[in-house]
C-alpha cells in the first residue's frame, strides 16, 4: 500500500530562467554587443559592459543518464560556476568568462569521450526521435541510427571547415519528429497497413480512424462477422496516419519499411526564406546495428556539399545554385520517378520555364 | 534474475556493436548507469532493444498513466513482449518542463537525478523535440510520489497529446546579442498562462510554440510550431563604422563582396567608396550580413517579435512552415506581453472552437480559408502576410466592400 499522499500539486508551468542564468549572462542580460569563434566548440561573447563569456560546447548522447548529467554537473561546478544549458541539438554548453577554464574544460570533456564543436560552419549533432527505445509507433530506431551517422561524420562536428552550418535530422516514422534539415534520414513504409481484424473493434475508434486517413481509403467492413476497417490499397499512401490513431493497423514491417534520404531543409531566414527538404533517395533497407548504406550516402552528400559549395551556401542553396541535375550527378544517387511529386501541391514543383540544365 | 546475479546484464550483441566508435555511445552510458545502479529496468530495456534490433520491429504500446488532476505529461508505455522482457514490462516517461532557453544550475540537475534514481531507472532524454526533459523508464505506481517530489523541487510536468505542449525558446538576451526580444521571459509568460491547457489535454490537436531571439530562428520555430515568435526589428541596421573598415581591412574586398554584398536577398547592400552601403528599405531582415559581420553589424534599435502561425511536421498533409499573421508586435513592457497573449489566446481560442479532430492550426487554415481565418480570429489583413498578390480571379469580395474608396483618382 503506497502512503496516503500529503502533497497538493503546485501547477507553476514551467520554471524562471533567470535562477539558471551564468551570472556573467545576468549581469549583461540583454547588454550583448558581439560575438566570436575563437576555435571550434568555443563562442566567445563580448557584452556592453566590457565582460567576456566564452561558451564551451559538445556532444552527447542525448540518451543520458543520470550518471553522465552528474558529471556534466561536476564538470560545471569545476569550471562554469555550476551553470549549464542544452541546444536544440542535444548539446551541452558551459560558459565561464576565463580562458584557462576553457582548455581545461575541453580537455577534460575529451578525456570524458565528449567531442568539443558543433560551432559555426560544422556539422552539428543529430536532432533524433526515440524510435525502438521507447516510442510505440517506430519502425526503426533513431538513437542507433544518429550514433551511428555521427561515427562517420565525427571529424566534421570536431572542425568548422564545411561551406555553412549543417543540420542532420533522423525520424523513426513519417511523422518526422525529428524536423527539417540540411539532410534527415526518415523511415519510410512501402506498403499499406495490415489490419488484424480479431482485435481492432475492440481497441480502436473506428470513426475517427477513417477520418485519419488523408486520402480517404479507410472503409468500415465487416470480416468473419465482426464490425472491422478496410484499406483500398490503390488509394494508400503508405503514411501511417491510420497505425497512430489505430495500432490493429499495423504499418512497420521489417523489410518494407525501408529508409529515405531527405536533403536541402532549412530552419533560419537567413539569405533565403525557411525551406522543406526534398527527397533523393529512398527503399534503403534496415540494417541494424549500424544501417551502413545510410552512413555511406549521407557521408557521400557531405562531401560532395563541402566540395562543391561557397561560403555561407546551405545544403538547399548550393542545390538552387547548381541544379538538381548536377546535385544527382556529383553525389551518384539516381533521381526517379517517384521523386516527382504526386501529392497535395505536386503543381508548385513543375518546371513551368524552359530553364534546364544541359 | 539468478541470485548474486543483479549487476550481470545479459547479452546485448547488436547493441553492443554501438558502443565502438567515437561518438558518445548511449548503450555504453546506460550500461554504465545499469552497474551502477543495479536497476533491473534498464536491462530490460536493454534487452528489448536488442530483441527490436534482431527482429527489426519496436514492442512499446501506449496505456493510460497519469498523475492526479492532470491530463497529460506522463507517456505509458507497456512492452509487448514482457514474457521475453519481464523486467522492463512498465517503461512509462515523465516529461519535465525545464527552464526557457534549456538552462539548468548543476544544483537542480543533480535534484532530478536523485529523484529520478529513488523512482526511475536513471534514464534521461535531452531533451525531447519539443523541449521536454524526459525522464524515461518509471512503473506506474511509483508515477504519483516521483512526480511530488519533482513538484516540490519547483518542477511540473509538460505537455501530452492533445495540448498545449512544453515550449521551446532559444539562449535569448541571456548570451545573443543577436535577440531582439526576451525570449525566456515571454516563454515564461506565455507557458505560464496556458499551465492549464498544458496539463490537460482539451484541445483539437497539439498547439506548439516556439521562441526565437532573431529570425536565424534557432528553434526551427517557423517549420516546427504553430506559434512561432521570432525576434525581429524595425528601422536602420546599426552599423559600426570603425568595425566595418576593420572587416574589410582584415577580409579583403573579395570576401566582402562575394559574402556580404551579393549574399544579401534583396541585392540591399551595395559597395560604396570601398565600404559598404545599405538600403534599410530593401532589407528583409534576413540575419545574413549580421551574421557574417558579428562585430560590426547588429539589428535595429526598434525591436519586436513577428508571429508566425501553422508550421508543423510531414503528417499527414505534408510538411507545413509556419505563415507570416503578426509582421511586428512590442512584447518589451509587462502590458504588452499581456496584449500579445491574449492576441494568442484570441487565436488559439478560434482554432479550438472550429477545428476537426487531429487538426493543426496550419491545416485548419488551410481547410477554411485565410479570409475566414483572419476574420474568426480578428486579425488584420496584412500584404506581410503573402508572398504576392493573388494570381486568380475567383472570390466574391464584400458586396459593400469598394477597393477604389481608398485609391485617390
Amino acid at each position: 500500500m503506497a502512503a496516503e499522499r500529503t502533497w497538493t500539486t503546485i501547477e507553476s508551468g514551467p520554471p524562471n530562467a533567470w535562477d539558471f542564468l551564468h551570472p556573467v549572462c545576468q549581469k549583461n542580460y540583454g547588454k550583448w554587443k558581439y560575438h566570436e569563434r575563437p576555435r571550434p566548440g568555443v563562442l566567445k561573447h563580448v557584452a556592453e559592459s566590457g565582460d567576456v563569456l566564452y561558451t564551451v560546447r559538445a556532444g552527447t548522447e542525448r540518451q543520458d543518464t543520470a550518471t553522465i548529467i552528474r558529471r556534466f554537473c561536476d564538470l560545471a561546478d569545476k569550471y562554469a560556476d555550476g551553470f549549464l544549458r542544452w541546444t536544440v541539438r542535444n548539446n551541452v554548453e558551459f560558459m565561464t568568462p576565463s580562458w584557462d577554464n576553457v582548455e581545461a574544460l575541453i580537455k577534460d570533456l575529451n578525456d570524458l569521450g565528449h567531442p568539443v564543436g558543433g560551432t559555426g560552419p560544422s556539422v552539428s549533432a543529430i536532432a533524433h526521435t526515440q524510435g525502438w527505445l521507447h516510442c510505440d509507433i517506430p519502425a526503426t530506431d533513431a538513437s542507433g541510427v544518429a550514433k551511428s551517422i555521427m561515427d562517420i561524420v565525427y571529424d566534421e562536428y570536431i572542425v568548422e571547415e564545411m561551406p555553412n552550418r549543417v543540420k542532420l535530422s533522423t525520424s523513426c516514422c513519417e511523422i518526422n519528429c525529428g524536423g527539417q534539415a540540411d539532410i534527415a534520414v526518415i523511415i519510410q513504409h512501402t506498403r499499406p497497413p495490415r489490419i488484424n481484424h480479431d482485435i481492432l473493434s475492440g481497441i480502436c475508434e473506428m470513426p475517427s480512424t477513417v477520418a485519419r486517413c488523408p486520402v480517404a481509403a479507410i472503409r468500415p467492413t465487416t470480416v468473419n462477422g465482426k464490425p472491422s476497417l478496410m484499406v483500398v490499397e490503390e488509394k494508400c499512401i503508405c503514411c501511417g496516419a491510420c497505425f497512430g490513431a489505430c495500432p490493429a493497423m499495423e504499418i512497420n514491417h521489417p523489410d518494407y519499411s525501408k529508409l529515405a534520404i531527405w536533403v536541402g531543409g532549412k530552419n533560419s531566414n537567413a539569405r533565403t526564406a525557411p525551406a522543406n527538404m526534398k527527397l533523393v533517395c529512398h527503399g534503403i533497407p534496415q540494417e541494424p546495428p549500424r544501417w551502413p548504406a545510410v552512413g555511406t550516402l549521407v557521408k557521400r552528400i557531405l562531401d560532395a556539399y563541402k566540395d562543391g559549395a561557397r561560403d555561407w551556401e546551405r545544403m538547399g542553396e548550393w542545390i538552387d545554385r547548381i541544379g538538381w541535375k548536377r546535385f544527382f550527378e556529383t553525389t551518384g544517387l539516381k533521381f526517379d520517378t517517384y521523386m516527382i511529386d504526386t501529392y497535395r501541391h505536386a503543381r508548385t514543383s513543375f518546371n513551368t520555364s524552359t530553364h534546364v540544365r544541359f | 534474475m539468478a541470485d548474486g546475479n543483479e549487476f550481470q546484464l545479459n547479452p546485448t550483441p547488436l547493441l553492443d556493436d554501438l558502443e565502438s566508435g567515437p561518438w558518445p555511445s548511449f548503450i555504453k552510458g546506460f550500461k554504465e548507469q545499469f552497474k551502477k545502479t543495479g536497476n533491473t529496468m534498464i536491462r530490460g530495456a536493454l534487452d528489448q532493444l536488442n530483441y527490436s534490433y534482431q527482429t527489426k520491429m519496436g514492442y512499446w504500446k501506449g496505456g493510460v498513466v497519469g498523475v492526479h488532476g492532470y491530463g497529460a505529461g506522463i507517456i505509458s508505455r507497456y512492452s509487448m513482449v514482457s514474457d521475453l522482457f519481464p523486467e522492463a514490462k512498465e517503461f512509462h516517461t515523465v516529461r519535465i518542463q525545464p527552464a526557457p532557453g534549456l538552462h539548468y544550475s548543476s544544483k537542480s540537475l543533480r535534484e532530478i537525478c536523485d529523484i529520478w534514481e529513488k523512482y526511475g531507472s536513471g534514464l534521461i532524454n535531452c531533451h525531447g523535440q519539443s523541449g521536454n526533459l524526459q525522464l524515461i523508464g518509471i512503473e506506474a505506481d511509483k508515477v504519483q510520489a516521483a512526480f511530488d517530489e519533482f513538484n516540490q523541487k519547483g518542477w511540473d510536468l509538460g505537455g501530452a497529446g492533445a495540448c498545449v505542449r512544453t515550449a521551446a525558446s532559444c539562449v535569448g538576451p541571456a548570451r545573443c546579442e543577436m535577440s531582439c526580444y526576451d525570449t525566456l521571459n515571454v516563454h515564461h509568460k506565455m507557458l505560464t498562462y496556458f499551465t492549464d491547457l498544458v496539463h490537460r489535454p482539451a484541445l483539437p490537436y497539439k498547439a506548439k510554440f516556439k521562441f526565437s531571439g532573431c529570425p536565424n530562428d534557432c528553434t526551427n520555430a517557423i517549420q516546427r510550431a504553430d506559434y512561432a515568435v521570432i525576434g525581429t526589428w524595425k528601422g536602420d541596421i546599426q552599423v559600426d563604422e570603425a568595425e566595418v573598415k576593420a572587416f574589410i581591412d582584415s577580409k579583403g574586398m573579395d570576401y566582402v563582396v562575394n559574402n556580404v554584398v551579393t549574399r544579401c536577398p534583396t541585392n540591399a547592400i551595395t559597395m560604396e567608396s570601398g565600404s559598404i552601403k545599405i538600403n534599410n528599405d530593401d532589407c528583409v531582415r534576413c540575419m545574413h550580413c549580421i551574421n557574417v559581420m558579428t562585430k560590426a553589424l547588429s539589428p535595429g534599435k526598434e525591436r519586436g517579435v513577428s508571429l508566425l502561425c501553422g508550421g508543423k511536421g510531414i503528417l499527414k498533409v505534408g510538411n507545413m512552415l509556419g505563415a507570416m499573421m503578426i509582421p511586428f508586435i512590442k512584447v518589451d513592457t509587462e502590458e504588452e506581453q499581456e496584449a500579445f497573449v491574449e492576441l494568442i489566446e484570441q487565436i488559439l481560442d478560434f482554432w479550438a472552437d472550429n477545428a476537426l479532430d487531429h487538426e493543426r492550426l496550419g491545416e485548419f487554415i488551410e481547410r477554411i480559408g485565410m479570409h475566414a481565418f483572419l476574420e474568426g480570429a480578428e486579425l488584420d489583413t496584412s500584404i506581410d502576410m503573402v508572398t504576392h498578390p493573388r494570381d486568380n480571379p475567383y472570390f466574391k469580395a464584400g458586396y459593400d466592400h469598394d477597393p477604389l474608396k481608398e485609391i485617390s483618382l
